[in-house]
């Protein structure tokens, strides 16, 4: 029995230079934290910085390499999630685990003993979901409902096992900004229940709305802990980056110039059942001009890129014209030929593959564009690889990309200077149309302000820019105009200026919701 | 205590190298293992297995007679398991390619031409392609399983060619035996030396290796082959069509199996009979992985392979064990690379139990 504890207020749980060692790579470094009862503490950090390790030890899911952990005082070791849910530990994970085809209640009994009958359990989520204000209806299948709603049957799904204390990876990162409202209110209530709430996020604004406290992580180390109320958004950031960030730069653009880009009147079926369709999306982007996409997670976003890529050709050709050519049923390397670049969201296994170099990555993308300097004429195609290596290296340079080794394998950079180089690809080419999903997502802060200059640069010089991003503030910070995707249906294009955080929040929710937010959607309607 | 596998920060390149190597050495620990406990001196028994056979120029060409379609078929199959298509029916598709290329020697024995024998080998390649493009058709058209049907294919190309050669093709002055009538002397691939059997598909498994190895090696189309078999989205981002590379991997392994079903026919056999392979697209499979999917590394563990057939033929006539031993050590030796191709990417971890909190490291 330890009774090191016993002095100062007693915390709840406790962790005492607690270290993940992967390989030689130390992902939590001697790791500080105490979470006191009933506070809702923030776990603050960039991505990377191991707060996901940190939380994954908490859980029972990773085994520490050294360290401690206290639970109320005493020295526990957590072997397994089920073992944390005994302690009296319950968490939301960022990416759900439910089963689409089956209903709230089926896949809330999934987790629990298998002796405890649906009804039962039914009921106990029924009445919960009220008390906390989480409605939820048992029977719904949970391929039909929202992000939001799928995050409530996670967190009732938690509150079921009675927790102390509550563990929530990034719950907002999927959320309207009016959806987020209603699971702070959640979190308040838990908390006035004396429950204890770990809140990791890195949006700056809402860990100064809501938390108590704030733990801030970099690179596996702890940077500080302070009360977050007393902070100023730039103060937190300086802890969570090492360094200020750099602000993103952009002249107000007058007139811009000629249609780059035209969307109209294209409707694409969903390829699977889960997928969304898109309906009738129109758009229309000058050179000059970067419009943002906003939206929640899984509205289409996938489905709209892959449909401006040509990934997926749609049927109609005159639906999509780049530069004024009809491209709807060209390919992607045929749109390339035209001068369109394109980011896909996903890095790994999308826009680049994990095992191999970065010039082979750089030919990914480039091989049919940059044919005549890349290939050998003639049938064999034989890959020029002095050629390629050196087109990646002056990549790297010119986005600071940071790289051990002179070409080393994709997988091996960080995520922010992977998408450095993915994006630097597309602009070495000077594309004069770019289309970009998720551009900093999961990149750290310093990386994203790069790229976010980088994409305003290149609409300055005279290429049209679409942006499709859930990220608000790397909208508001790079958008000429601003659209918002929800349920495969895009609105039209306002003036980046004439958008309130606000009203976004309206469009992404409440365009389709008629019961719930009759009066939003009404608002929403007027928009049009 | 458990053993866990904790994955590496980046491959190890000395366990990339020494993996290949690792495996054989516990292939013969465990072989001699197993001798022994049959009753024989492991060593004496592993030397007639495995050394002996090197010392003769008679059985030096019975391996290159042996290696020449395993290298052939498993160079094709590396491309397919390269671009993440499972092509498990090389043995049907080498049956099939035999049957095809024997169509002419068979039916219309009295053509005899220069032509005849280029003609016969392209036959046996278009035959064993079309064959290894029904699993491709059923996996771009209906979503099938390609493991399932390729394998499902084998049994159906050896049933074909058993039904042929006791019914429709049967030799009429066969004594009733099995088989068709013999090439004649214009359909028979010619030996390479004088000196003994090794004949020309040796030269055709050395030629593919080489070129296929440039293919992966420098061509657009093997770094098509890579993107694709390692992420398909990827590969669909690049304008790679994934359906077109089933296609692609299904019958240039297809036509590389035919292509060694006829050269055997032709060159070892003489004439159609219910058995023409010991399983070498089975076998191939085994060569594949052992060579790390690389044509070069092919062309080793294909001798590698061939050794273990014929030092089983050795150790039954000299020993008298059953020559299904062969298949052991080919079963034992695959298991060994697979495993041992796990230390590349992951490293072995004892886990003491947790009971007590560990405190410091």
């Amino acid at each position: 029995m330890s009774s090191s504890q016993d002095q100062g207020e007693p915390s709840l749980l406790s962790v005492r230079r607690l270290t993940k060692l992967f390989g030689s790579f130390a992902a939590c470094d001697g790791i500080d934290l105490d979470i006191a009862p009933g506070e809702i503490h923030a776990l603050l950090g960039e991505n990377g910085a191991g707060k996901s390790t940190l939380v994954k030890m908490l859980f029972g899911v990773l085994q520490p390499s050294a360290g401690q952990i206290l639970w109320q005082g005493q020295p526990v070791s957590i072997a397994s999630p089920a073992q944390a849910r005994e302690l009296g530990v319950g968490m939301v994970f960022q990416h759900f685990s439910l089963f689409e085809a089956l209903t709230v209640g089926e896949n809330i009994a999934l987790s629990l003993d298998p002796k405890i009958s649906l009804s039962k359990i039914s009921d106990e989520v029924a009445s919960l979901s009220r008390a906390y204000g989480l409605p939820l209806d048992p029977k719904a299948h949970v391929a039909d409902l929202s992000v939001g709603e799928r995050q409530r049957i996670e967190i009732v799904r938690a509150l079921l096992q009675n927790p102390k204390l509550i563990i929530l990876d990034e719950p907002t990162s999927v959320l309207t900004p009016q959806e987020a409202e209603r699971l702070f209110e959640t979190l308040f209530k838990l908390k006035a229940e004396g429950r204890s709430v770990l809140y990791i996020s890195h949006r700056l604004d809402e860990v100064r709305q809501i938390c108590d406290r704030a733990t801030v992580l970099r690179h596996g180390k702890v940077t500080g802990t302070c009360d977050p109320r007393q902070e100023t958004p730039a103060s937190l950031a300086r802890m969570m980056v090492g360094s200020d960030v750099a602000a993103v730069h952009r002249e107000e653009l007058g007139a811009t110039g000629e249609t780059l880009l035209e969307v109209s009147g294209m409707s694409v079926a969903a390829r699977t059942p889960f997928a969304v369709s898109l309906k009738d999306v129109s758009m229309t982007v000058r050179a000059g001009e970067v419009l943002a996409i906003a939206g929640v997670a899984g509205n289409g976003q996938g489905e709209l890129f892959d449909a401006l890529s040509g990934e997926y050709p749609v049927p109609d050709d005159n639906s999509v014209k780049i530069r004024g050519k009809a491209v709807g049923r060209t390919r992607i390397n045929g749109r390339r030929l035209l001068g369109a670049g394109f980011v896909p969201e996903e890095r790994h296994g999308h826009a680049a593959v994990a095992q191999m170099s970065l010039s082979d990555n750089l030919l990914l993308a480039r091989a049919h564009s940059d044919r005549k300097a890349f290939l050998s004429s003639g049938f064999a195609k034989v890959i020029r690889h002095g050629a390629v290596k050196a087109a990646a290296a002056r990549i790297c340079q010119a986005m600071d990309v940071r790289k051990s080794g002179e070409d080393p394998a994709a997988g091996s950079l960080s995520g922010g200077n992977l998408q450095k180089f993915i994006v630097g690809r597309e602009l070495d080419r000077q594309p004069s149309v770019l289309v970009v999903n998720q551009p900093t997502w999961g990149v750290d802060a310093g990386a994203a302000s790069r790229i976010r200059q980088a994409l305003i640069d290149l609409a300055n010089s005279g290429s049209a820019v679409v942006v499709i991003s859930q990220d608000l503030d790397e909208i508001f910070e790079v958008a000429t105009s601003i659209a918002v995707i929800s349920e495969g249906r895009l609105s039209k294009a306002y003036p980046a200026g004439e958008l309130s955080l606000e009203r976004i929040g309206l469009l992404m929710g409440g365009i389709h919701d008629s019961t719930r937010n009759a009066s939003q959607a009404e608002e929403a309607a007027h928009a049009h | 205590m458990r053993i866990e596998l904790e994955r590496r920060a980046r491959a190890s390149t000395a366990f990339a190298a020494i993996s290949p190597l690792l495996a054989l050495v516990l292939t013969l620990v465990f072989g001699g293992l197993m001798f022994w406990l049959m009753g024989k001196d492991p060593i004496a028994t592993l030397y007639t297995f495995f050394v002996e056979p090197l010392f003769d120029v008679w059985s030096l060409h019975e391996l290159v007679i042996k290696a020449a379609p395993l290298i052939l078929i498993a160079v094709g199959l590396s491309i397919c398991y390269r671009s993440n298509n499972w092509n498990i029916g090389a043995e049907g598709q080498f049956t099939i390619g035999a049957i095809t290329g024997s169509i002419l020697p068979v039916l219309v024995p009295e053509w005899q031409s220069p032509l005849l024998l280029p003609t016969m080998l392209i036959m046996g390649m278009i035959g064993g392609a079309l064959y290894a493009g029904i699993p491709a058709l059923l996996k771009t058209r209906f979503n099938t399983n390609e493991i399932l049907t390729s394998l499902m294919l084998v049994y159906i190309a050896q049933l074909f060619l058993d039904w042929l050669v006791r019914g429709a093709w049967r030799d009429p002055q066969g004594y009733n035996f099995p088989k068709t009538i013999s090439f004649s002397a214009e359909a028979i691939l010619p030996e390479l030396l004088e000196s003994g059997r090794a004949h020309w598909e040796a030269v055709f498994a050395i030629v593919a290796a080489i070129a296929l190895w440039f293919m992966m090696r420098f061509m657009l189309k093997g770094f098509e082959v890579s993107v694709l078999g390692q992420a398909e989205r990827a590969g669909r981002f690049a304008g790679f069509s994934s359906k077109k590379m089933v296609w692609f991997a299904f019958m240039l392994s297809g036509a590389l199996a035919g292509l060694a079903g006829i050269s055997e026919v032709s060159g070892s056999i003489g004439h159609l009979q219910p058995s023409i392979s010991p399983g070498y697209g089975f076998t191939a499979i085994i060569v594949a992985f052992l060579g790390r999917l690389n044509p070069i590394g092919i062309i080793a563990s294909g001798l590698v392979l061939a050794l273990t057939y014929l030092g089983g033929e050795a150790a039954q006539l000299s020993i008298g064990i059953s020559d299904k031993l062969s298949r052991v050590f080919q079963g034992l030796l695959l298991f060994f690379v697979l495993s041992c191709d796990t230390l590349i990417l992951y490293r072995i971890r004892l886990v003491f139990s947790r009971n007590k909190t560990e405190v410091g490291a």
